[in-house]
């Protein structure tokens, strides 16, 4: 992750945008792709990572991407000037995660009741749903460990039933 | 023949290089660079912004490289899947070792320098490669 300065803020990768509105298959595919990098939207056609090699690598293939579709892009490097400016953007990714690893406790909780097959099934689904939050995660909330810790239950109850059989 | 890519090499660019060596030109020389305008002027760019050699709707540049050099080897093709899942990891292939391969990679990376990480991961590709040619050939995992 980039430097932090004299306030405390640390480097941002943004990525400038526009793409055209139609053909609109492009612009979609390109917003998928930002939504499971997890990006902070500044604003229209704004959008933010805190910097580090992957996170800058990443958005400059999209930029690359906006370019051949016939859009305009531009990659940033840029720190915010106010620390709370910076923890405002941490909290609403935070919040943004926190959302989804909410939605790994409730399949969780939903899967504790099935039979044994279709709760393995579950715990594999759930792990591979946990690597993709974890990802995009970059300020980690609380409910991330409830997360982990619901999905291993989950396990060590198929397990101890497996043994028990 | 020179080739330059960006300096600060993680798995696919590790990959390619390897791959160039190996498929496309084996007196290959590497540049790394920081900035796009370093790139000599005779030499090839690769893994970089907006050049040709480069991610290609959605393909990872080990896989534009196996395309634009017609490499049919169904071996590479395999080895690409895992550098494809390793640097995008966007389940397009269903890989999960390449998880692993791209933490070895960042690792590595952590404690070596461009060229040292080159060395060192030559062994590794030559290894996935081979292991990849028996388990084609088994149609299961060797041991």
């Amino acid at each position: 992750m980039g430097g932090t300065d004299a306030h405390g803020t640390g480097e941002w990768v943004l990525l400038s945008y526009r793409m055209p509105r139609e053909p609109s298959s492009p612009r979609i595919a390109l917003w998928r792709k930002l939504k499971r990098l997890g990006v902070a939207q500044l604003s229209d056609g704004l959008v933010a990572l805190p910097a580090d090699a992957r996170t800058r690598e990443h958005l400059e293939w999209l930029a690359d991407e906006a370019l051949e579709a016939g859009g305009t892009a531009a990659i940033w490097i840029a720190r915010p000037a106010a620390l709370a400016q910076e923890r405002e953007l941490a909290a609403l990714m935070a919040e943004a995660r926190a959302v989804e690893y909410r939605g790994v406790l409730d399949a969780a909780a939903a899967a504790a009741e099935l039979p044994e097959v279709e709760r393995a099934a579950a715990v594999r689904r759930l792990r591979a749903e946990l690597h993709r939050i974890d990802r995009r995660d970059y300020f980690p909330p609380p409910e991330r460990d409830r997360a982990r810790r619901a999905v291993a239950d989950l396990q060590g109850q198929s397990a101890s039933e497996a043994v028990g059989s | 023949m020179r080739w330059a890519t960006r300096a600060g090499v993680h798995i696919d660019r590790a990959a390619c290089i390897w791959l160039i060596r190996r498929a496309v030109d084996p007196d290959a020389e590497f540049v790394f660079v920081a900035d796009p305008a370093d790139v000599p002027e005779e030499a090839t760019a690769f893994d970089m912004r907006g050049v040709d050699l480069g991610h290609q709707g959605g393909d990872c540049t080990f896989e534009t490289i196996l395309r634009r050099y017609d490499l049919t080897d169904p071996v590479l093709w395999r080895l690409a899947a895992t550098v494809h899942e390793a640097d995008l990891d966007d389940e397009r292939f269903d890989v999960p070792e390449a998880h692993g391969i791209d933490i070895a990679l960042r690792a590595l990376s952590m404690v070596c320098d461009d060229e040292q990480t080159i060395e060192h991961t030559r062994p590794l590709f030559d290894g996935l490669y081979e292991y990849y040619r028996r388990s084609t050939l088994l149609g299961r995992e060797p041991a």
